[in-house]
């Protein structure tokens, strides 16, 4: 045997001690260097998913709108009409960060590929976003240069692409700093008898290597985006990869021509760790066995070794099996394209990738051994750990001034303010299908061939998930369908990210599977099944980890036809109605809970206590209540009530193209500052015509929901009483110009 | 009426501007690939935005060496309407078939907005159905939008009255007089970098947008007319 690979150099490829003697068992040798490259990135957390396998399991998956769940390259749903939706989420983390431009690029590029390799043509992206402050004073530059790189990046590779950015969301926190966020979500539409799986098929068949030829990029990014980052991380550019959306284009049209000619059986697109989980992978889901000869494979650089081609990460490649006979037919439809497009080796019975190079076999292991007999581990968890306080600061009773200082505080606050600096570089137009752009509480777009709309949202909240997982995780399911709800969509499946720092510390584990179980709780409770999703694990900087940072996308439908109402106030002499009313989920230790609002964070400047509390029947109620208002044409405007409470929402309500005002008095027997910006779930303002005010009222008793009239949109000032106490009146304009020119300001600073 | 919509590798928005045009307007669309050596006999022909071949080099540098873009031009020259949206503006001033040229924006990023455009001239087969000084809400999405010519081409192009459009309002790239969209000296080609075909559908927003589409229907029916009389 070679003496090329021993226990150190498997632990230089991270693998333990453990799973090296467990390779070296189950195959009677030592590995090659290939194979142990192979092993290495197939065993990886990113690729085997091996600490966190077990917990998904408890999530639901199923639903009668389900095609396709996890397993796949994207979920897939029905959205009636012999018509289907394909969508995921996944992150980029860790290149973003080494590399912020090429890593988000190169996500957008990842998740897209995931769409079109199951047939559907992508038509909209949105993106979750988390940064370190762009203001602060010591870690400020280096994170205004990370956000600018990731936007440009996204903007870049979606731009080109031709592929619509709609909607997404951004949050702020220290810990982000030295480990940003970017989790990509996409979705694409296609018929329902014209989804293709992952999966090789048919002894004998012809395997064919499609796309970019294959560089000395991205080689073993799987692993690094598997461990923390050390001082060295630098070290580690060079494992990122670097996208060129204009190939990708070709290829995307390229395949969906190819499939319409009936000869491909299979279809994967190379994503982490290349050739290797391609050929792996799709072998592994059709119980065959795939040869390839790598001389065969083509390439960019001279002289590259069976080991870097089979674990080059090069972007904008895929991996087919056709049928046997046909194989002209793709070259065909590839060479009007000008791709490469070339027979690399064929479908075996034998259940084993085997690799060649030069004639000579490099690497011969099962598929099954690779993927089913991946490590699966059970790591121990504590509770998880409290961070911050139970109890907070004792806080005064505010005065008018003090809170309109509150409320602009706020609006300026990098989490709150207008995101336009973020959205206006991403081209959210192209092929003419978005009814509800970037800037409001959920994307909207038409899908023209079926006749409906497709509605996306995605939200996390790390600051509640960091007081407390599992409730974090069910507040993040429950905006997420209330901002659906606020356009008329009802939510039907949802896809998941699960972000967090490294799982072999016990309290990191345990704020894992706490998220994991609330979230599939919460869908259980609103019916929004998970198709699939990503977890990233190890977002941790010179052992400073992030706080749990689980994003949800759910989707919804729409049927066409459902009046427009944005989530601004569009005429003046409109009733405001606040459905849910002012505190539901009840007052029960809301000093503590009033600790996890971004008024305590960016006002008092500190967090504590816990998140807000959450009544799922009521808040499925509600959701029902707005979905109904908004379907009968019932509402002028409908905005989710978030994060800054109501004196936020209500402030964005006004920051329409009209900037419509509004005088409000809210009924609460709680202090003004509680009522105003406590973040209590369960809440939608709408704007209604008074004439309509008696059937809103009529469907929210219906349905038991509290949807108390608060006031009346109008004028130049928002005028904001509690209990008939006035709190403050600001001109519109002058809070608008806060909010608007907040974040460029804070992000362009050199 | 027949548009031709011309796909180069890395067009994106051929197929707004044929749904657009077949859905929104009833025109019959044919849709002509790069490589095409003739027009499949239509009337009038759309340059669509997007990265022709991955807009390396410069924007619309390489287009122009495409055999399509060939029989485009000999289209234009006997006088045949070609109407360059985005990208393909940036594609008419690398053939030359329109002066000027378009730069990276002023500050540098890409902008998706809707903007307000006044038609700056209603003679021609492109802006005869705008209503005067009635601004037209049509979007822009473009890093590369930025209207640049020497002093001399501009006022030959104002002198001419071969400016379209103009941006009302702010300027969003910072376009040399506000210059939207220009003609060429036989007023057939326009060249424009907000997206009419984004803005021919209520649903989107704006309906604005097919004023420029009309104009080219009604001209082609005149011209019939004529002929037939």
């Amino acid at each position: 045997m070679r003496p090329e690979v021993s226990e150190e150099v498997a632990l230089e490829h991270g693998l333990t001690a453990g799973e090296y003697l467990s390779v070296t068992q189950r195959l009677g040798r030592v590995p090659t260097l290939t194979e142990l490259g192979i092993v290495s990135v197939m065993w990886s957390e990113h690729c085997s998913y091996k600490s966190s396998r077990l917990h998904l399991k408890k999530l639901p998956t199923s639903g009668e709108r389900i095609l396709v769940g996890p397993g796949e390259n994207a979920g897939i749903v029905d959205i009636g009409g012999g018509w289907a939706a394909a969508f995921k989420i996944e992150s980029h983390n860790h290149p973003s960060y080494i590399e912020p431009f090429q890593g988000a690029a190169t996500g957008v590029g990842g998740i897209l590929r995931d769409i079109f390799t199951m047939g559907a043509r992508p038509v909209a992206v949105l993106d979750a976003l988390r940064f370190g402050p762009p203001d602060d004073p010591e870690t400020g530059p280096a994170n205004r240069r990370i956000i600018r790189g990731v936007v440009e990046g996204i903007a870049h590779y979606g731009n080109c692409i031709g592929v619509p950015t709609v909607g997404g969301e951004c949050a702020f926190a220290p810990c982000f700093s030295a480990n940003p966020l970017v989790n990509v979500f996409a979705l694409g539409v296609f018929r329902q008898d014209s989804i293709f799986l992952g999966a090789a098929q048919g002894v004998g068949n012809p395997v064919i290597y499609v796309g970019a030829k294959t560089g000395r990029d991205g080689i073993k990014g799987a692993s690094m985006a598997s461990a923390e980052f050390d001082e060295d991380s630098d070290a580690k550019r060079p494992n990122v990869q670097v996208g060129d959306p204009f190939l990708e284009k070709l290829l995307l049209e390229a395949c969906l021509e190819a499939m319409r000619t009936g000869a491909i059986l299979g279809i994967q697109d190379m994503g982490a760790a290349g050739l290797t989980c391609s050929t792996a992978e799709m072998g592994g889901r059709g119980g065959v066995g795939i040869e390839i000869e790598l001389d065969r494979v083509p390439q960019r650089d001279a002289g590259m070794t069976p080991y870097e081609i089979m674990l080059s990460e090069s972007q904008e490649r895929m991996l087919l099996v056709a049928e046997r006979g046909r194989e002209s037919e793709v070259f065909e439809v590839f060479r009007k394209w000008g791709l490469d497009a070339v027979e690399i080796g064929a479908v075996t019975p034998d259940g084993l990738l085997r690799v060649k190079h030069h004639g000579r076999v490099v690497a011969e292991l099962g598929n099954a051994f690779l993927s089913d007999d991946a490590p699966l581990y059970d790591r121990p968890r504590t509770t998880p750990r409290r961070t911050a306080p139970l109890q907070g600061p004792e806080l005064p009773g505010a005065t008018g001034p003090e809170l309109l200082a509150g409320l602009e505080t706020l609006l300026a606050s990098p989490d709150l303010s207008s995101k336009r600096w973020i959205w206006e570089q991403y081209d959210y137009q192209v092929r003419t299908n978005t009814t509800a752009g970037p800037g409001g509480d959920a994307a909207v777009i038409r899908v023209k061939e079926a006749g409906v709309s497709l509605a996306m949202s995605l939200d996390g909240n790390a600051r509640y998930c960091a007081l407390d997982p599992r409730q974090g995780a069910w507040l993040s399911v429950a905006e997420c369908c209330r901002n659906l709800s606020t356009v008329g969509a009802q939510p039907i499946a949802a896809t998941n990210n699960l972000n967090f720092g490294n799982p072999e510390k016990p309290e990191i584990m345990a704020q894992l599977v706490e998220a994991i179980e609330g979230m599939g709780e919460a869908c259980r409770h609103f019916a929004t099944p998970i198709t699939g999703g990503n977890v990233s694990l190890y977002n941790e900087t010179l052992g400073q980890g992030i706080d749990p940072a689980p994003v949800m996308g759910i989707v919804g439908l729409q049927d066409n036809g459902v009046p427009p109402a944005g989530p601004c106030f569009a005429t003046a002499g409109d009733a405001i109605v606040l459905v849910g009313g002012v505190l539901p989920g009840g007052t029960d230790s809301l000093d503590r809970r009033f600790g996890s609002s971004q008024y305590a964070a960016s006002v008092v400047g500190q967090t504590w206590g816990l998140p807000p509390a959450l009544d799922p029947d009521y808040e499925a109620a509600v959701q029902e209540t707005v979905r109904r208002i908004v379907r009968r044409g019932l509402a002028r405007s409908a905005h989710d009530v978030g994060s800054g409470g109501l004196a936020v929402a209500l402030a964005e309500c006004c920051f329409g193209p009209q900037r419509v005002g509004a005088t409000v008095d809210l009924p609460s027997d709680w202090p003004a500052r509680q009522a105003l910006f406590h973040e209590a779930p369960s809440r939608v303002l709408l704007s209604v015509d008074r004439s309509d005010l008696r059937e809103v009222a009529l469907v929210a008793s219906g349905l038991g929901v509290d949807a108390p009239s608060v006031g009346e949109t109008g004028g130049a000032d928002l005028a904001v009483r509690v209990s008939g106490e006035a709190c403050f009146a600001a001109p519109v304009d002058e809070l608008h110009a806060i909010w608007d020119s907040a974040f460029e300001r804070q992000v362009e600073r050199p | 009426m027949k548009f031709g919509v011309v796909i180069f590798p890395g067009s994106n928005c051929d197929h707004d501007a044929h749904y657009a045009l077949s859905r929104n307007l009833g025109q019959q669309v044919a849709e002509i690939w790069h490589e095409s050596e003739n027009l499949q006999g239509v009337d009038a022909v759309f340059l669509p935005g997007g990265f022709s071949y991955g807009d390396y080099l410069r924007c619309g540098a390489l287009a122009r060496f495409s055999p399509v873009v060939r029989c485009v031009r000999e289209f234009a020259l006997a006088g045949g309407p070609v109407l360059g949206v985005c990208n393909g503006f940036q594609i008419l001033c690398e053939t030359g078939l329109l002066e000027g040229a378009l730069v990276r924006n002023q500050g540098l990023r890409f902008i998706c907005r809707s903007v307000e455009v006044l038609p700056a001239t209603a003679d021609s087969v492109f802006t005869a159905a705008c209503e005067p000084r009635r601004p037209l809400r049509i979007p822009i999405a473009h890093g590369e939008g930025r209207y640049v010519a020497d002093k001399a081409t501009l006022d030959r192009l104002e002198a001419s009255d071969r400016v379209a459009f103009r941006y009302r309002g702010e300027n969003p790239n910072g376009s040399a007089r506000g210059i939207a969209g220009v003609l060429n000296e036989g007023r057939n080609v326009l060249g424009m970098m907000p997206h009419p075909e984004r803005a021919c559908d209520a649903a989107l927003g704006s309906t604005d947008g097919t004023a420029v589409f009309r104009s080219m229907i009604a001209a082609w029916e005149d011209a019939r007319a004529s002929h037939a009389a």
